[in-house]
C-alpha cells in the first residue's frame, strides 16, 4: 500500500466520511488516491475555510473534523483555523502537505516549517518521515484530539511519504506514555467541594465549554436544580443549559447579562465547571467574585490556579465529576442543600432586567432582528456567529436551548469564522437547519466560499448583520477613544445581495421589522444556500464592561423589558435572612 | 484562599522526555510563549532507552513554577516533570576555561589554582592553558574570577545538570 492510500484508509477506519480541503503540488499523490476513494472531499475556496469548516463540524457533532491543505501557503492559510480550534478546545485534525523529505530544510518551493509554526497552537503535531508511521500516527492523532481537553492535531506529510510503498499493518495499541488525561475527580476533593457548596448561602454555577465537550448538560441541570443554584455561562458554555430555564441567568462577562454580572459579584460560592476564566469572562480579577469561595472543575490541570485562585480544585471530566457531586450532595439532608430563598431572590432580580428585544425602528435594531430570527427557527437549529458586535448581540440576546447549537469563536475571536463553521456544521448534521449570523466585515473575509456552498448544495442560511462598520472596534472608539473612528467605516460596497447572486446563491435584503422572520422562514424552506442582508442601525451599542474593570461596572444604557424606566438597582440578600 | 507567593526564586526542574527530534523546541518554545524566564537548559540521554533527561533552571514565584510544571506536563512528549528540592539535590556543571599565559610564573600559578579547585589541565599551548572543572555553578564562578586577571580567552560551560540525593528518583 502507498502512504497516500494509508492516510485515506486510516481516516475511514476512524469513521471519517467527509474532509474539507484544497489540493496543491505536494498533495498530488494524496489527491490522486482521493479521486476514486469513498471519502467525500469538499473543495473549499480558501484553506482557512477548510479549517473553520472542520472546526464547525467538530463542534456541531462532537466528532473530529478533518481538513487538508498543501505545503507552504496552504499550511499557513490553515493556521488561523487551527489556532481558533486550539483556543476553544475543538477536536480538529489538520493534514498539511510538505515537500519531499530530501528537500526539507533547503527552502524548497512552497516549503514552510509547519511543525515549528503549529507547535504553540496545537495539542500535538507529527511529521511523517516514513509511510509505515502513518496508520499509528493517525490513530494517535484522533485519540489525542478527542480525549482529555480536546484540541487540534497537525500531521505534516511530505510528498514522497505519500508515494512510498509499504506493508500495511493494522495500527497496534496506541503508545503515548506522556499522555494520560485525568478523567475521574479525586473523591476527597469532590467531598470537600460538596461540603463547601452545602455550607454556602448563595451558590452560583459558572458553566463553560467543558460542559458541552463532555456532554454534561443533563447532569448540570440536575445538579443546579438539586442545590438551587442559578447558572451563568461563559460564551463557550452558551447552550449548556436551556437559557429559558428559570435557573439560567445568561452569559457572564464583558458583554454579559446584567443579572449574571451582578449575581456573580454577590455570590458566596462559585462552582466553575469546564471554564477557564478568560479575561472576557472575569473582567478585573481582583474584583471577580470577590465574596465567593471558588470550586474549579476542569479536565486540564494547568487551568487550575492559572487566572483565578481557587479554594477547591477538582481535575477531571465535567460529566463524571457532576455525577459524583450529585451522588454526594444527593445523600445530604434537604436543609443543607436547600438554597431556594437565594434562588428566588436571584430570579426576582433577573425578572427586573430581562433585556428588551422589541423595537420597531428603521434601520433595524439588532435586538429586533435576533428576536425575529429566534421565532423563525426551531430548537434544533444550529446557529453560528462571526466575531464582534454580531457575536455579542447573539450571545446576549439569543436564547439557546441545546448544547452544540450555538457555535462561535471565543478565545481567538476569529472574524470570518461564522460562515465556514456553519458549512461544516451542516455537513456534520444534515438534518438540522443551520444559520450563520455574521457581520459584514467578517463575512467579506470568507465570502469566496459561497462558491463551495453553491457547488455542493450545502443549505446554510447566512444572515449578514450589515452596518457597514467594524461594529465592535467602532463601539470602542466611540466609548473610549473620543469618537475618533479610525478605519472602521467599511464604505458602501459590496452589494451583498448581488454578490451572492453572482455565485448563484439566492439572496434578499431585509430592512423593516417583520421582514426578518418571513425571510428566514423562506430561506430555510428553500433548502438551498441563502443569504440575507440585514440592514441594521450602525449606532446601536451593546452595554459592556470596559477592559480591566470589575463586572458590575457596566457602561452604556441597559435597555430592559419593563414599564417603569430608571436604573435597576441590585440589593444583595441579607445572609442572616436567607433562611437556609 | 490566598496563596502566599514566594519572591522570585530559582528552581531546578528535572524532566524525562521522549528522546526524539523537536522535543527541545517544544519545551523551549513553551517557555518563550508563556513568558517564563529560563536560565539554563541541559539535555542528555537518561537511564532509560528512548528517554532523555532535561534539567531546566528557571526563575519565578510558586505560582509561575506551578504553571511551568503543569504546562510541561501537557506536552505529549514529556513523560514526567519534577521540581527538585535544592536541599536534597546535587547540581553539577562542567566548564572549560582557556586562559592566556604570558609568563612561566603565571603558568604555575594557574595550575595551582586549578589543583585547588580539583580542576585539570587538559590542553597546553605556548600561550594558553585550558582548565577543565566540574562542580556547582558557584564553585565554577569562583575559579573563573580567580583566573580572570591572567586574561581569559574563552569559556565554554554546559549549564548545570542535577539529580536528587539518595533513593529518590523522578
Amino acid at each position: 500500500m502507498k502512504g497516500g492510500e494509508a492516510i485515506i484508509k486510516s481516516l475511514m477506519d476512524q469513521g471519517v466520511e467527509t474532509v474539507f480541503g484544497y489540493p496543491g503540488g505536494v498533495l498530488l499523490p494524496l489527491y490522486d488516491v482521493l479521486y476514486d476513494s469513498d471519502l467525500r472531499h469538499i473543495l473549499v475556496r480558501h484553506e482557512q475555510c477548510a479549517a473553520h469548516a472542520a472546526d464547525g463540524f467538530a463542534r456541531a457533532s462532537g466528532k473530529v473534523g478533518v481538513c487538508i491543505g498543501t505545503s507552504g501557503p496552504g499550511a499557513t492559510n490553515l493556521i488561523t483555523g487551527i489556532a481558533t480550534a486550539y483556543m476553544d478546545s475543538s477536536p480538529v485534525l489538520a493534514i498539511a502537505g510538505q515537500v519531499a523529505t530530501g528537500l526539507i530544510g533547503n527552502d524548497a518551493f512552497q516549503e514552510v516549517d509547519t511543525i515549528g509554526i503549529t507547535m504553540p497552537i496545537t495539542k500535538h503535531n507529527y511529521q511523517a518521515m516514513k509511510a509505515d508511521e502513518i496508520p499509528g500516527m493517525i490513530r494517535s492523532a484522533f485519540y489525542i484530539a478527542s480525549t482529555g481537553r480536546n484540541g487540534p492535531v497537525v500531521i505534516d506529510l511530505p510528498k514522497n511519504v505519500q508515494e512510498e510503498e509499504f506493508e500495511y499493518e493494522l495500527a497496534k495499541d496506541i503508545e503515548l506514555p506522556g499522555y494520560k488525561p485525568t478523567m475521574k475527580g479525586h473523591p476527597l476533593q469532590v467531598k470537600k467541594a460538596a461540603k463547601m457548596i452545602m455550607n454556602s448561602k448563595k451558590p452560583v454555577i459558572l458553566a463553560g465549554g467543558g460542559i458541552i465537550l463532555s456532554d454534561a448538560s443533563k447532569e448540570l441541570l440536575r445538579f443546579s436544580n438539586m442545590i438551587h443554584a442559578p447558572v451563568t455561562t461563559s460564551l463557550m458554555g452558551k447552550g449548556s443549559i436551556p437559557e429559558d430555564n428559570l435557573l439560567s441567568l445568561g452569559m457572564l462577562g464583558m458583554h454579559g447579562r446584567k443579572t449574571s454580572n451582578l449575581i456573580i459579584d454577590d455570590c458566596d460560592c462559585l462552582i466553575s465547571i469546564g471554564c477557564r476564566f478568560s479575561d472576557r469572562t472575569t473582567g478585573s480579577l481582583t474584583e471577580f467574585a470577590k465574596n465567593a469561595k471558588i470550586v474549579h472543575i476542569d479536565v486540564d490541570p494547568a487551568e487550575i490556579g492559572k487566572n483565578v485562585d481557587v479554594d477547591v480544585p477538582i481535575v477531571g471530566d465535567a460529566k463524571i465529576i457532576l455525577n459524583d457531586l450529585i451522588n454526594v450532595v444527593g445523600k445530604a439532608k434537604d436543609e443543607n442543600k436547600n438554597h431556594s430563598v437565594w434562588l428566588k431572590h436571584v430570579i426576582d432580580f433577573k425578572n427586573t432586567c430581562m433585556p428588551r428585544l422589541s423595537f420597531d425602528d428603521i434601520p433595524l435594531k439588532p435586538q429586533q432582528v435576533i428576536k425575529e430570527l429566534s421565532e423563525a427557527i426551531d430548537d434544533d437549529t444550529i446557529v453560528t456567529t462571526d466575531v464582534g458586535q454580531n457575536q455579542m448581540w447573539m450571545a446576549h440576546y439569543f436564547t439557546s436551548r441545546n448544547p452544540r447549537k450555538f457555535i462561535s469563536s471565543g478565545g481567538l475571536g476569529t472574524m470570518g469564522f461564522g460562515f465556514p463553521a456553519a458549512m461544516g456544521a451542516k455537513i456534520a448534521m444534515p438534518d438540522n437547519d443551520v444559520v450563520a449570523v455574521c457581520g459584514d466585515g467578517g463575512f467579506l473575509m470568507v465570502c469566496q466560499d459561497l462558491a463551495t456552498v453553491k457547488e455542493y448544495d450545502i443549505p446554510v442560511v447566512i444572515c449578514v448583520l450589515d452596518n457597514r462598520r467594524l461594529g465592535m472596534v467602532s463601539q470602542w472608539q466611540k466609548l473610549f477613544y473620543n469618537k475618533r473612528m479610525s478605519y472602521t467605516d467599511l464604505g458602501q460596497s459590496p452589494d451583498f445581495v448581488k454578490l451572492a447572486e453572482s455565485f448563484g446563491v439566492s439572496a434578499e435584503r431585509v430592512e423593516k421589522p417583520g421582514e426578518m422572520y418571513e425571510t428566514v422562514k423562506k430561506a430555510i424552506r428553500s433548502d438551498e444556500p441563502y443569504l440575507i442582508d440585514v440592514v441594521i442601525d450602525p449606532d446601536e451599542i451593546l452595554p459592556m464592561v470596559p477592559a480591566g474593570c470589575g463586572l458590575t461596572e457596566i457602561v452604556g444604557e441597559y435597555k430592559v423589558e419593563r414599564e417603569t424606566p430608571g436604573e435597576i438597582l441590585y440589593k444583595p440578600i441579607g445572609t442572616d435572612k436567607s433562611g437556609d | 484562599m490566598v496563596i502566599k507567593l514566594d519572591e522570585s526564586k530559582t528552581h531546578i526542574i528535572s524532566a524525562l522526555v521522549l528522546n526524539k527530534p523537536g522535543v527541545l523546541q517544544r519545551v523551549a518554545g513553551l517557555f518563550t510563549r508563556r513568558g517564563y524566564n529560563i536560565e539554563n537548559i541541559t539535555v542528555g540521554t537518561s537511564e532509560q532507552e528512548n528517554l532523555a533527561r532535561m534539567t531546566i533552571i528557571a526563575k519565578g514565584d510558586e505560582k509561575v513554577l506551578e504553571q511551568i510544571t503543569k504546562q510541561l506536563n501537557k506536552l505529549i512528549d514529556v513523560i514526567k516533570v519534577r521540581d527538585l528540592d535544592p536541599d536534597i539535590t546535587v547540581k553539577r556543571e562542567l566548564c572549560l576555561i582557556k586562559v592566556h599565559t604570558s609568563t612561566e610564573k603565571n603558568r604555575s600559578e594557574i595550575i595551582q589554582y586549578a589543583n585547588i579547585f580539583r580542576g585539570r589541565i587538559i590542553d597546553v599551548s605556548p600561550e594558553t592553558l585550558t582548565i577543565e572543572i566540574t562542580g556547582s555553578p558557584e564553585k565554577i564562578e569562583a575559579l573563573i574570577d580567580l583566573v580572570r586577571t591572567f586574561g581569559i580567552k574563552e569559556i565554554a560551560r554546559t549549564g548545570p545538570t542535577a539529580i536528587s540525593r539518595g533513593n529518590k528518583t523522578i
